[in-house]
C-alpha cells in the first residue's frame, strides 16, 4: 500500500487519508516528534506491513485489553492496516496446532524482521512448568522467539519486572523478560512498557518509532522508552498544588477528598513513579481520566518495587522534594520547645552525670587519704 | 645570679623598641568595593514567593534536602542552615492579604550571605579560612583551612554563617555566590531561575545604579525590570511598587555586594540595622590601636616583670 493509494474512497482501509494522517500526527506527538507524522505514515504504508508476534506467558490479557480500547487507530485498523499481527493467542482466528504451525511459519519467513511482543513473565522455576503454549513452556517459546527478532518489546509490568506473579511469595520463579535474556545471553533489543495495564498509546508509539527510524527510541536504565517514562507522576499531576499547598484528602470520601485534594496521605505513589499518566490520559474520553483524576491514589502499578510491593496505602518516598507553597516566618522558631519525655531524658542524664561525678569524686578523696597514710608509713 | 635594678630597666625598654620597629604600624581604615565586584540586586516587590531558587541554589550546590514537618514530604526549611543556602520567607501582617503593604499585608524576603564589602567573618576567621576575592569580591569557604573556631558564625551581623554539627568533619556552609560556575560563564543559579527578575545577578556598580533607578521610578506607572542578569536584555513588564526609600545593603554594615529593595521596612522583613562603618573595621581599629606597635604589650610586658621581679626579691631576701 502507498501513502498515495491511502484517499478517501480506499475500499480496503475505510480510512480517509485524513484521519489517516492524523494519526500519524497523533502518535509523531506522543513521542515529542512534532512534524514527523509524514515520516511515519511513509514508513507504514511504503513496505510490506511489519510483521509482529505476540506471545503471552503468566499474564491476565490486561495489556490486549489496554490495546483494544485504542481509538486512534482502532485496533482493527492497526493490525489488519498498520502491522500485521502474525500470532496474537486472544486474537487469532486459527487455534490450536493450526496457529503453533502459523507462528513457526511466520518466524521463519521473517527471521531477524519481526517484532516481538511479550506480555506476562516467564516462569522459572522447576524448568519454566507453570506455563505451557502448546506442550512448550513459555521459556522456550521467548528464547525461541526473541533470538530471531528485530526487538522485542516487552509489555505491562509482568514482562517488564515480573508484577503481580512476581509478588512475594512468587511461587512459579515469574521472571521479566529482560532478565531472562541476560540469564540466556540473548542480545536481541528489548524495550519495557511497564504499567498495569501500560497505556497503549505508549505502546503504539514505540512500535511506530522502531518502524519509522528502525531503531529504538531513546531509553531510560530500565529501558522505558524516555518519553513515556522519563517524568514522575507527581510531576505532571493536576492535584501537585494541592500537594504543595498541604492539602490533602485524609480519608475516602471526606471533605479533602470531595474538594480534589491531594491523594498522598491515602497513599498515592505519584511521587515515586515514573509515566506519562496524566498527561497521556486513558480511553480517549478527555480530561480526568486516569486513576488520580477520578480520585483513586496512583499505586505505582508500573515501578518496579512499588506496584504490588508496596502496601497501597502507605505513604510514598518522594523521588525529588521540592519547596512547599508555605513559605516560613521571619521570625520562625527552631525547633518544638521541650517535650515532657525530652526533659525526662535530659533530668536523668545530668542526674547520672552528677551521681558518678560525685562517687569519682569521693573516691579520689579516699585514694588521696590512702596515699597520704601510706606515704607517712613511708616515712 | 643577680640582676640591678637599673639593667632590668634598661633590657625592658630595649626588648619594647625592638618588638616595636618590627611590626610595622597599621591603620584600618574601611575596606571598599572590589573592582570587579560582582552581586545580586533582590526586589522584594517583583518576589512572587515561588521559590524556584531554593531548589536551584540546592541543585547548584549539591545541598541536601531538610525536612521541617513529621511528614517528610517537603523540602522546607524554616531558616537557613548547614543545609540549606538560600531561603525565601514571608512577613505577614494582619489579614495578610495586600502585596507589600504594612496593613494587612505580606511580603517576601530572600535570606543568604549579603558578600559585605568589608566581611566581619573574614575579618575573624584567625585562619583565612574565609577569604575575600580581591577581583569579584565573593567571600569565599576553604574547608581545608577551617579549624571549626565557628568565629565566623558570632561574627557575622546577618548570622549567616552555619556549621554542620551533625557531621563527622564539619564545615562552615554558606552562599558562595556560585563562584563555583563562573568558569563556564554562568552565575548564581536562584537568579538564574529567578522567573520574575525578583533576584538579577550583575556588577554592583550596575546593580546600585539599577537599584537607584527604580527608587526614581512613580509608583504604578510600568517599568522592564531585567530578569536573571542586570545585562541580560530579558524583561518582566511590570508596575512599580511603592518602595522604601532605601537601598539596604548600599551603606549597611560598611556596604555589601548584595542589594535589596522593598516596599515594607527592612526591620520588618528580619533585616537588622546595621551601622554604615563595618563590623570588622571597628573591632579591627580597636586592636590595632592596643597593639599598635607592640608598645602596649611592650609596656604591659616590662611591668609585669618589674612586679614578679620585685616581689621575687622581697621573698628570697
Amino acid at each position: 500500500m502507498k501513502l498515495e493509494e491511502v484517499t478517501d474512497s480506499s475500499p480496503i482501509s475505510g480510512v480517509s487519508r485524513r484521519d489517516f494522517l492524523k494519526f500519524c500526527s497523533m502518535m509523531a506527538a506522543a513521542m515529542g516528534l512534532p512534524g514527523m507524522g509524514a515520516q511515519i505514515a511513509e514508513a507504514v504504508t511504503v513496505q510490506k506491513r511489519p510483521p509482529v508476534l505476540w506471545l503471552s506467558a503468566q499474564e491476565c490479557t490486561g495489556c490486549t485489553e489496554s490495546l483494544l480500547r485504542t481509538n486512534h487507530p482502532s485496533l482493527e485498523r492497526l493490525i489488519l492496516e498498520l502491522i500485521s499481527l502474525e500470532y496474537h493467542e486472544t486474537l487469532l482466528v486459527g487455534s490450536g496446532k493450526q496457529a503453533e504451525e502459523w507462528r513457526e511459519k511466520s518466524m521463519q519467513e521473517n527471521k531477524g524482521k519481526y517484532i516481538l511482543v511479550v506480555d506476562g513473565s516467564i516462569p522459572v522455576k522447576d524448568n519454566g512448568i507453570y506455563c505451557k503454549i502448546g506442550g512448550k513452556t513459555a521459556l522456550t517459546l521467548l528464547e525461541e522467539m526473541a533470538s530471531q527478532a528485530a526487538a522485542v518489546i516487552a509489555i505491562g509490568s509482568c514482562a517488564s519486572w515480573g508484577g503481580i506473579p512476581a509478588s512475594d511469595p512468587n511461587p512459579t520463579g515469574a521472571t521479566a523478560v529482560h532478565e531472562i535474556f541476560k540469564s540466556k545471553g540473548i542480545k536481541t533489543p528489548c524495550v519495557n512498557i511497564p504499567g498495569c495495564p501500560p497505556n497503549p498509546y505508549n505502546f503504539l508509539s514505540t512500535v511506530l518509532y522502531f518502524l519509522t527510524f528502525k531503531k529504538l527510541p531513546e531509553l531510560d536504565e530500565q529501558a522505558r522508552p524516555k518519553f513515556a517514562y522519563g517524568r514522575l507522576i507527581h510531576e505532571n499531576c493536576e492535584r501537585r498544588p494541592h500537594f504543595d499547598a498541604g492539602r490533602f484528602a485524609l480519608q475516602f470520601g471526606d471533605d479533602g477528598h470531595r474538594k480534589g485534594y491531594c491523594l498522598y496521605k491515602l497513599g498515592c505513589k505519584g511521587p515515586e513513579t515514573f509515566n506519562n499518566c496524566p498527561i497521556q490520559l486513558f480511553n480517549d474520553v478527555g480530561s480526568g481520566a486516569w486513576p488520580v483524576g477520578t480520585g483513586g491514589p496512583c499505586f505505582g502499578c508500573s515501578e518496579m518495587g512499588i506496584g504490588f510491593t508496596k502496601p497501597i496505602h502507605s505513604p510514598a518516598s518522594p523521588k525529588y522534594f521540592t519547596p512547599p507553597s508555605i513559605l516560613p516566618r521571619i521570625d520562625e522558631k527552631r525547633g518544638h520547645g521541650l517535650t515532657i519525655a525530652g526533659v525526662a531524658v535530659a533530668a536523668g542524664i545530668a542526674g547520672a552525670a552528677l551521681g558518678a561525678g560525685a562517687v569519682t569524686a569521693k573516691k579520689l578523696g579516699k585514694d588521696d587519704e590512702e596515699q597520704g597514710k601510706s606515704g607517712s608509713r613511708e616515712k | 645570679m643577680e640582676i640591678k635594678r637599673r639593667d632590668f630597666l634598661k633590657m625592658a625598654a630595649g626588648t619594647s623598641l625592638f618588638l616595636a620597629t618590627g611590626a610595622p604600624a597599621m591603620a584600618r581604615e574601611q575596606k571598599s568595593l572590589p573592582p570587579e565586584a560582582v552581586g545580586m540586586l533582590y526586589d522584594s516587590t517583583v518576589c512572587i514567593g515561588c521559590r524556584a531558587c531554593q531548589p536551584a541554589c540546592k541543585q547548584a550546590n549539591d545541598m541536601p534536602v531538610e525536612h521541617s514537618t513529621p511528614d517528610s514530604v517537603w523540602d522546607d526549611p524554616i531558616d537557613l542552615s548547614a543545609k540549606t543556602l538560600n531561603i525565601i520567607k514571608v512577613y505577614t501582617t494582619g489579614r495578610g492579604i495586600n502585596k507589600d503593604s504594612e496593613t494587612d499585608g505580606y511580603s517576601f524576603i530572600k535570606r543568604h550571605c549579603m558578600h559585605c564589602v568589608d566581611p566581619a567573618c573574614v575579618s575573624a576567621c584567625p585562619v583565612s579560612a574565609l577569604k575575600k576575592n580581591q577581583q569579584t569580591g565573593v567571600v569565599s569557604y576553604n574547608k581545608d583551612a577551617c579549624i571549626g573556631c565557628r568565629y565566623c558564625q558570632l561574627a557575622c551581623p546577618y548570622n549567616i554563617p552555619k556549621f554542620e554539627f551533625d557531621k563527622t568533619f564539619p564545615q562552615i556552609r554558606k552562599c558562595q555566590l556560585c563562584e563555583h560556575r563562573f568558569k563556564d560563564n554562568k552565575f548564581s543559579a536562584c537568579c538564574e531561575v529567578c522567573p520574575t527578575g525578583a533576584s538579577i545577578f550583575g556588577k554592583v556598580a550596575d546593580l546600585q545604579a539599577e537599584a537607584k533607578k527604580r527608587l526614581t521610578l512613580k509608583p504604578g506607572e510600568y517599568y522592564k525590570y531585567p530578569v536573571a542578569h542586570v545585562k541580560s536584555g530579558q524583561v518582566s513588564y511590570r508596575p512599580v511598587a511603592k518602595y522604601q526609600p532605601k537601598v539596604y545593603g548600599e551603606k549597611d554594615g560598611g556596604g555589601s555586594q548584595i542589594l535589596m529593595l522593598a516596599a515594607v521596612s527592612f526591620e520588618k522583613l528580619g533585616m537588622p540595622a546595621l551601622d554604615e562603618a563595618s563590623d570588622a573595621s571597628f573591632s579591627e581599629n580597636i586592636q590595632h590601636t592596643v597593639y599598635k606597635g607592640m608598645i602596649g604589650p611592650g609596656v604591659l610586658l616590662a611591668g609585669l616583670l618589674f612586679a614578679a621581679y620585685k616581689s621575687t626579691n622581697k621573698k628570697d631576701e
